[in-house]
C-alpha cells in the first residue's frame, strides 16, 4: 500500500486544528507545572518537617506511578463529585500535576546549586529575603536550570498523545478517528509522528542555542 | 528515589489505600488487579530485554568508525526519541498491517516500549563507554589486546557499573509507561483498573490502589538495581 499524497492533503487542514489544540494543553501544562513545581520545591526544602515531608512523599509518588492512570484518576474522580468539567481540563491537570513534580526537582536543584556563601554575604550585606532571591540567588539559579525545564517540556508535549484516552480531540485522537473512518491508518498516524519528530527535533536545536546563549551571557 | 524513603512513602500509602479501599466490595477487585499486575510485570521485563539489547547495539554503533553504521544508528535513535511512545505503538499496531506485516498487541508492546527506551538507554551505554578513561584503552593497547578483547573484558566492564544507576531510571520509565499498552487491548493492570472503573464507577478506591501497586513494582526495580550496584562495583573492585 502506497502512501497517497492525495489522502494527506485532504487530512491536513484537520491535523493541523487538532495541532493547535496539542500546542495548546502543552502550554498550559506547562505553565502548571511551572507553577506547582516552585510551590513543591518550596514545600520540601521547607524547615519544617510537617511541611516538606508529606510534600516530598506525595512527589515521589506522583514521579513513579503512570501519568496515564493519574489523567483517568482526574477525568473520572470529578463527575463523582458532582462536578463536570470539560476533558482536556482534566487532562491537562494530570499532565501539569505530573510534570510539576518533575520541575520541582529541577528548582531543587537549582536552588541547592547556589553556593552558601552567597547565602552568607547576603545575609552580611543585611538583604532582605526578597532582595536576596531577586538579585542574589535567582539570577545564579535560573540559568541551569534552563535546559532542564527545556528538556522537560518537550517530554511533556510527547505525552500530550495521552490525552486520547480520555478523547480529547488532540492531534493523535483525531488521526485514529481518521483512521477509523477511513480505514487508512498509515498517514494520519504517520504525519503524527513526523509532527512530533519535527517539533521535538526543533525544540532541541532551540534549547542547546539558548544554553549556548546563556553560557555566553555569563562568561 | 531512596530506598528507606521509598519504602516510608510505600508503607504510608497503602496504609492510606486500605483505609480508603476497606470499603465492602474491596475483595471483589483484587483477583483482577492481580492478573493485570501480572501482565504489567511480564510485559516490563520482556520490553527491559529488547530495551538493553537495543541500547547496547545502537550505543555501540553511535561509536562505530564506520559511518552508514553510525547514520543507521542515529536515526534510529533520533526518531525513537523524537516521537510520543504512543504514536510510535499505535504506528506499529495499526500501520505495519498496510505493509502485511501483523504483529500481535504483546508483540508490539515489548517490541515499541523496547525500542523507545532503548533509544534512550544507547546515550547512556555511549556515554558510559566514552567515560572509561583513556589510560585504559591504552593500557589495552599497550597489552597487544584485539579489539574485541579490550571491548570485551576492559571497557565494557567498567562501563556497565557506570551504566546501573541511569539504567535503573529508565526501567522505572519503562514500568510507567506500560500503562500505555492497555490502549492497544492488552490487559495490563490500567486496563484493569479502566474496566472496574467503568463497571464499579469507584474511582478513588481503585485508581489509589492501581497507584500504589505501581509504586511497589518501581520501588522492586529500585531495590533490585541497588543490588545490581553493589555486585558488579564489587566485582570490579576485586579485578582492580
Amino acid at each position: 500500500m502506497l502512501f497517497d499524497w492525495g489522502f494527506v492533503l485532504e487530512i491536513l487542514p484537520t491535523l493541523a486544528q487538532a495541532a493547535v489544540i496539542t500546542i495548546e494543553a502543552t502550554v498550559v501544562s506547562f505553565v502548571l507545572a511551572l507553577v506547582l513545581g516552585l510551590v513543591f520545591a518550596l514545600a520540601r526544602m521547607s524547615a519544617r518537617p510537617y511541611v516538606s515531608l508529606p510534600v516530598g512523599a506525595f512527589v515521589e509518588f506522583i514521579r513513579s506511578t503512570p501519568v496515564l492512570i493519574q489523567i483517568f484518576f482526574l477525568y473520572f474522580v470529578f463527575p463523582q463529585f458532582g462536578v463536570v468539567i470539560p476533558a482536556l481540563v482534566a487532562g491537562v491537570m494530570a499532565l501539569g500535576l505530573h510534570y510539576s513534580t518533575y520541575c520541582s526537582e529541577v528548582y531543587r536543584a537549582g536552588l541547592e546549586n547556589v553556593p552558601r556563601g552567597q547565602w552568607e554575604a547576603a545575609t552580611a550585606l543585611n538583604l532582605g529575603p526578597m532582595a536576596t532571591y531577586r538579585d542574589i540567588i535567582l539570577p545564579q539559579a535560573i540559568p541551569p536550570m534552563v535546559p532542564a525545564l527545556g528538556n522537560y517540556l518537550v517530554g511533556l508535549f510527547k505525552e500530550t498523545p495521552l490525552l486520547s484516552a480520555i478523547a480529547v480531540l488532540e492531534l493523535m485522537q483525531t488521526a485514529k478517528i481518521i483512521g477509523s473512518e477511513t480505514f487508512r491508518y498509515l498517514e494520519p498516524i504517520t504525519l503524527v509522528g513526523v509532527f512530533f519528530l519535527v517539533m521535538s527535533l526543533a525544540s532541541a536545536a532551540l534549547i542547546r542555542r539558548v544554553e549556548a546563549w546563556l553560557r555566553h551571557r555569563r562568561d | 528515589m531512596n530506598i528507606q524513603q521509598g519504602t516510608v512513602i510505600f508503607l504510608l500509602s497503602f496504609t492510606a489505600g486500605l483505609a480508603v479501599a476497606s470499603f465492602a466490595g474491596f475483595r471483589d477487585f483484587i483477583p483482577g488487579l492481580l492478573e493485570g499486575a501480572w501482565v504489567t510485570i511480564q510485559i516490563t521485563v520482556m520490553a527491559a530485554g529488547v530495551a538493553v539489547a537495543a541500547a547496547m547495539v545502537a550505543g555501540l554503533a553511535r561509536l562505530s568508525s564506520i559511518k552508514p553504521i553510525r547514520w543507521i544508528a542515529t536515526v534510529y535513535v533520533e526518531i525513537f526519541r523524537g516521537t510520543s511512545a504512543l504514536v510510535q505503538l499505535f504506528w506499529l499496531y495499526f500501520v505495519l498491517p498496510h505493509f502485511g506485516i501483523s504483529l500481535s498487541a504483546t508483540t508490539v508492546a515489548v517490541l515499541g516500549l523496547g525500542l523507545n527506551v532503548g533509544a534512550y538507554g544507547s546515550e547512556v551505554v555511549r556515554s558510559c563507554i566514552q567515560a572509561v578513561p583513556k589510560g585504559q584503552y591504552e593500557a589495552a593497547i599497550a597489552l597487544n589486546m584485539s579489539r574485541s578483547l579490550m571491548m570485551r573484558r576492559i571497557i565494557i566492564p567498567q562501563a556497565v557499573v557506570a551504566m546501573l544507576p541511569p539504567w535503573g531510571n529508565l526501567f522505572i520509565e519503562l514500568l510507567k509507561a506500560t500503562a500505555l499498552v492497555s490502549l492497544i487491548t492488552i490487559t495490563d493492570l490500567t486496563f484493569r483498573a479502566y474496566q472496574l472503573n467503568q463497571v464499579t464507577l469507584r474511582t478513588v478506591e481503585i485508581f489509589t490502589l492501581v497507584l500504589i501497586v505501581y509504586l511497589a513494582l518501581s520501588l522492586l526495580i529500585t531495590i533490585g538495581m541497588r543490588a545490581l550496584e553493589r555486585r558488579f562495583g564489587a566485582d570490579l573492585g576485586r579485578i582492580r
